[in-house]
């Protein structure tokens, strides 16, 4: 396994790298900037970072004055409230503008822990996925989270960005990181895997174990999630037995979905999904969480058999 | 600043085109609001016509004054001023909100003079203070004016605004507040009650300057007092009346969202004339 690194610290470091070459840069808040880790670029750009108070509504619909000024904002705060408490400033005031402000959240599903169902947003990428115009990238790992900030910030117009709060092992030979494009991270012909964010590392794990019971799984690291690497998943139905799709997000609206529609339209085969079904989080350690939800590697493996069976 | 008599009569006369336009545009669409674009047109033609830096033939200026509708519902009103400026031919009044057009049934940016879309309620106080925000970051001299409405104060991201707008000591951004004390489903003050809202708003760190939102000496007065005030942002309390102009459409909650008939138009558009 890879090291662990904390996404949100490389999205701190990284900020504040691109703010010293780009001016235009404004970086918003809302009360978690400490958390979100902005609080990094605030103390390098005091003047060009805004602290708004729990008050997200207000900072989406500011940052969409911002940008209708030529800023390139970016507003952090967690996925929860990102995306649900601002939804309809997000979709109206951003989205709908096409504006340039990239929406980074952090503690984004069950593995935020012991705050519990209230804090673990499982719907958010439904809630962004349904909005035109808007982008989404889930890093999987920490080095990801940096091209993924810079991949956010060189797309003109609004992008969601969805990390998590606790440490995540890296994942290695990825390979370069293209926006939109998916990162084949293991050939196999029984079955495919397409996982994003921290559940890539589970499926690699997961097919790792497969392959010593000669069962051998193509891997698939979809960081994109809009625009979707659609030939990707075309090319894994083709060559495949079936797909197995994984992620930390509830399996309606997620990453599940989008590949299943892809599927259902282009290449009709079966499709399962990892992911948390119907279900709020609860409190408790991010590692007994993804037992409880169904999210490990042995979760993915079982998948896999039901797609051979 | 001083304004002439001469300067008084030409807005008027402005006014009264404008709220012709307003009434002819809303008959012909078949679907709209006049009742808050008729109580705005003296606040928003003053505005544009002896207020605003801006250049209709440069809507992209970058030193020029922004204006913000947060109540996008109104945008007749701003439609025909942003026509009688010149920002556009005024043919596109008559495509409002008809598939395809220029002039969507709220505001959009892809109307000269539009900046940022409107509609959706209590958004529009946040987005003019991003606009003052990035003015300060420029250090560029322009100011931001913002239109709400009374109705629309009951949202709460208003309030969220309101607090960090004073905050931030935005005394480039001045609201102005369409107090008509009329919504969709009634008066303000039996739907949900407002008041106080002078001191709602002085208790947020705004200053507050109330005038007759039809009186354009007031208005004029008031912009101009709003520009001296230092540190805090200014909010402009304007009372009006709803479909202010029309004897028959005035304080009468239904033509909050629905457009006058042919007949009512050519009635309205008379009074208007011997007016």
């Amino acid at each position: 396994m890879g090291e662990q690194l904390n996404q949100r610290d490389i999205y701190g470091k990284t900020l504040a790298e691109l703010g010293i070459a780009n001016n235009n840069i404004v970086v918003l808040d809302a009360d978690l900037s400490g958390s979100t880790k902005t609080s990094v670029f605030a103390k390098a750009f005091p003047e060009r970072f805004f602290n708004f108070g729990v008050a997200e509504q207000n900072m989406m619909a500011t940052a969409a004055g911002l940008a209708s000024c030529g800023k390139t904002v970016f507003a952090s705060t967690f996925a929860m409230f990102a995306t649900g408490r601002a939804w309809e400033q997000v979709r109206n005031s951003l989205a709908y503008n096409n504006f340039d402000v990239k929406v980074v959240a952090t503690h984004a599903g069950v593995t935020v822990g012991p705050d519990g169902a209230s804090h673990q947003a499982l719907e958010d990428i439904a809630l962004m996925r349904a909005i035109p115009n808007m982008k989404i990238i889930v890093p999987c790992d920490g080095p990801q989270t940096k091209d993924a900030i810079e991949a956010a910030f060189s797309n003109k117009g609004p992008v969601y960005v969805r990390i998590a709060r606790c440490k995540v092992p890296t994942v290695e030979n990825k390979g370069e990181f293209k926006f939109g494009q998916a990162q084949v991270l293991r050939q196999g012909q029984d079955a495919a895997i397409i996982a994003c964010g921290i559940m890539v590392n589970e499926a690699l794990i997961a097919a790792e174990t497969l392959a010593k019971k000669g069962i051998q799984v193509k891997v698939i690291n979809m960081h994109t999630i809009r625009p979707l690497d659609t030939r990707a998943i075309i090319e894994a139905a083709k060559s495949t037995k079936g797909i197995v799709v994984c992620e930390e997000h509830s399996i309606t609206g997620g990453l599940g979905s989008a590949v299943a529609e892809v599927v259902c339209e282009n290449h009709p085969t079966k499709v399962l999904r990892v992911g948390v079904k119907n279900r709020f989080g609860q409190s408790g350690e991010p590692e007994e969480l993804l037992k409880e939800y169904n999210l490990t590697s042995r979760d993915i493996e079982k998948a896999v058999c039901g797609i051979l069976e | 600043m001083a304004y002439s008599d001469k300067q008084i009569t030409d807005l008027e006369g402005k006014a009264k085109h404008i709220r012709k336009a307003i009434i002819d545009m809303l008959c012909r669409a078949c679907s709209g609001h006049p009742g808050g674009s008729l109580s705005s047109v003296e606040l928003i033609t003053a505005l544009y016509f002896a207020v605003l830096r801006h250049d209709p033939k440069n809507p992209k200026w970058p030193e020029r004054d922004r204006f913000h509708m947060s109540k996008g519902h109104c945008c007749p009103l701003w439609y025909a001023v942003l026509a009688e400026a010149g920002y556009f031919p005024r043919e596109e009044l008559l495509k409002l909100r008809k598939l395809g057009a220029m002039l969507q049934g709220h505001p959009d940016r892809r109307t000269p003079g539009v900046e940022v879309a409107s509609g959706s309620l209590g958004q529009g106080l946040s987005v003019a203070m991003g606009m003052s925000l990035a003015a300060r970051l420029d250090q560029k001299d322009y100011r931001t004016y913002c239109l709400i409405g009374d109705g629309e104060s009951q949202e709460g991201n208003i309030w969220e605004a309101a607090m960090a707008a004073a905050h931030y000591k935005c005394d480039n951004l001045c609201a102005i507040l369409d107090y008509n004390n009329l919504q969709i489903d009634g008066k303000v003050s039996e739907v949900m009650g407002i008041e106080p809202v002078a001191a709602k708003w002085q208790a947020f760190g705004w200053q507050t300057i109330e005038i007759d939102g039809h009186n354009f000496k007031d208005i004029l007065a008031a912009y101009d007092q709003a520009r001296t005030i230092k540190l805090k942002p200014t909010i402009i309390i304007a009372h009006t009346v709803k479909g202010k102009g029309v004897s028959f459409m005035e304080n009468v909650c239904s033509f909050h969202g629905n457009p006058p008939t042919p007949e009512q138009a050519e009635k309205a558009l008379k009074e208007l004339e011997c007016d």
